[in-house]
């Protein structure tokens, strides 16, 4: 029994989700491969290496995995899915894109986003809105399966010596292409891996008065979040969204400023350790599931907290 | 050109399932449903591109029971020209409805599939993928903007760190993320007119699918309730449970 696990990264760096997807694979049981697909991606397959418990790295190393386009990155996992029993990825962008693919090429259930291993085959995920979770049973040869970052701790990334072994491209469907990508810079740490959170929402009123979220985040060393509500008013972009379809994020601290906390939101950060809630209405939801509230002014409340830290 | 739109009518979003007593599921007798809300974005879509003069002919398809059609009543009166119904009461996986879907589109042969990302009840985001698997056919996921541009189209996605754009060859299938449009609200005339468009039926042995679940089941549990805190009274007492409480800052 071998779990081939596909590395997370953007050429450079490994990405931590890659690290929780890791520890998933090691419950499943048996031995572990990651597979590093990209073009200049050496860093990634040194690092991947690294990791204790990991035997092997591939790497595919061509121009058509540049971007990890679902089409030709498929291609590659089924290509080579012949000795393995598990294939894992993280639940990113990523993982969500191509592994559903790989499981259809290979007619065999995927199995999306889980939160625990039971065994082998049995796994748990959450369900409508994480409200009830599945106990799920595969009866496929193969397990694909996606793994929810926030609710597996991150394998370590040193200390392992695994061998790196090249292994070539498998043909290039040819039907789609890379045109252009518009990322998020931030010098805050990733959401989905941050330590602290704080996260905007509707209240806040506009993208002007994130400013105000963003300095606390600072004085935190905190990520930037949002509900659905901050993202589709336009005050910050997509990649800011917490929630059921958007990130999942757990940290030890999650700051909810003007969020009400609909469900959909909730789902993406109910897991967090510690939950604390600024919003003007007694009533809001989000208040049942805060660990510490506050109800008053978010305009005064988070700038005398940014000041008091 | 013919767009077909697979739509799946779930437990509508603002309803907190319960989950049933003996385990076996959610609680979904008397419980609103609503069709996908991710769906209803696709049809959207689908609609703008034939008011655009891009799309010539739409083609909404669901899989479920028979209560499915109301959900496709619903499609027809945003802007559908036509239903299908692939009916059945059994539990159909993300697998067997790509399947599904991969029979009636060669069947129906369009050029461009929609459909949601992800059904908010089982959450699985698969369908889209596996239905392009199986055709062969590039995907663009997770869409919030889709532009038709010759022989091929251009999806703006939704990913991690922002948002990418691809050129996928048509024929192609895109699902759609929340932020690619804002569904309309059908209107009255709409809604009568749909009332007399085609719904075809057919049974998944028809198109010589086998549904049954590769996945089973075997309890279905709520999570911990988290426990309602306290609420302080000012920024001070907020800052002294964080530190000498929670501990979580310095």
């Amino acid at each position: 029994m071998t779990s081939l696990v596909l590395a997370d990264h953007d050429n450079a760096s490994l990405k931590a989700s890659t690290l929780s997807a890791v520890t998933a694979a090691q419950q499943m049981g048996g031995d572990i491969h990651i597979l590093v697909a990209g073009q200049g991606c050496g860093a990634v397959a040194q690092a991947a290496a690294k990791i204790p418990g990991v035997a092997k790295v591939l790497v595919a190393d061509a121009a058509q995995y540049a971007n990890a386009l679902a089409e030709p990155l498929a291609a590659l996992i089924v290509s080579l899915a012949g000795p393995y029993s598990h294939l894992v990825a993280s639940a990113t962008s990523a993982g969500k894109n191509v592994m559903p693919r790989v499981a259809a090429l290979l007619d065999v259930a995927q199995i999306s986003d889980i939160s625990a291993v039971v065994s082998a085959d049995t796994f748990v995920r959450p369900i409508y809105a994480g409200n009830a979770l599945a106990t799920v049973q595969s009866k496929d040869a193969k397990k694909v399966v996606t793994v929810r970052g926030s609710t597996f701790d991150k394998a370590k990334t040193d200390g392992g010596s695994a061998a790196i072994e090249n292994v070539s491209p498998a043909a290039d469907p040819g039907v789609s292409r890379f045109v252009s990508q518009a990322l998020s810079k931030s010098e805050r740490p990733e959401l989905t891996s941050a330590r602290i959170v704080v996260s905007g929402g509707r209240g806040m009123g506009s993208g002007e008065n994130f400013k105000i979220i963003e300095a606390l985040a600072d004085k935190l060393g905190a990520g930037v979040g949002a509900s659905r509500a901050a993202v589709d008013a336009g005050f910050v972009p997509n990649d800011y969204q917490v929630g059921q379809t958007g990130k999942i994020v757990a940290p030890e601290l999650y700051i909810a400023v003007g969020i009400s906390g609909a469900i959909q939101h909730l789902a993406g950060m109910k897991d967090s350790k510690v939950i604390v809630a600024i919003n003007k209405d007694p009533e809001a939801p989000i208040f049942q599931v805060a660990d510490y509230g506050l109800v008053g002014d978010l305009f005064q409340i988070v700038p005398e907290l940014t000041k008091s830290l | 050109m013919k767009i077909l739109v697979a739509i799946k009518r779930v437990v509508d979003f603002n309803v907190k399932v319960r989950v049933k007593a003996d385990k076996t599921g959610v609680e979904l007798s008397n419980v609103k449903m609503s069709m996908n809300p991710f769906d209803e974005i696709a049809v959207e879509e689908a609609v703008r591109l034939k008011e655009a003069g891009k799309a010539t002919e739409i083609v909404i398809v669901s899989i479920g029971p028979q209560a499915a059609q109301e959900t496709i009543r619903t499609a027809l009166a945003m802007g559908g020209d036509r239903g299908i119904l692939v009916q059945t009461d059994a539990e159909v996986q993300p697998l067997a409805v790509a399947k599904v879907l991969k029979a009636v589109v060669e069947k129906e042969s369009p050029n461009l599939i929609v459909l949601g990302k992800q059904a908010i009840d089982d959450d699985s985001n698969q369908v889209g993928q596996m239905l392009a698997a199986l055709l062969g056919w590039p995907q663009g996921t997770f869409a919030s903007k889709v532009a038709l541009e010759g022989e091929g189209v251009a999806v703006t996605r939704e990913v991690d760190g922002g948002l990418e754009t691809i050129n996928l060859k048509l024929p192609a299938v895109v699902t759609t993320d929340l932020r690619l449009n804002e569904p309309r609200y059908a209107s009255l005339p709409n809604i009568m007119k749909a009332k007399k468009k085609t719904i075809d039926t057919l049974a998944p042995d028809a198109l010589g699918v086998d549904v049954a679940p590769r996945l089973t089941t075997l309890k279905v549990e709520e999570p911990a309730k988290r426990q309602g805190g306290v609420k302080v009274a000012d920024v001070a007492a907020l800052v002294d449970k964080l530190k000498n409480e929670a501990k979580v800052i310095g």
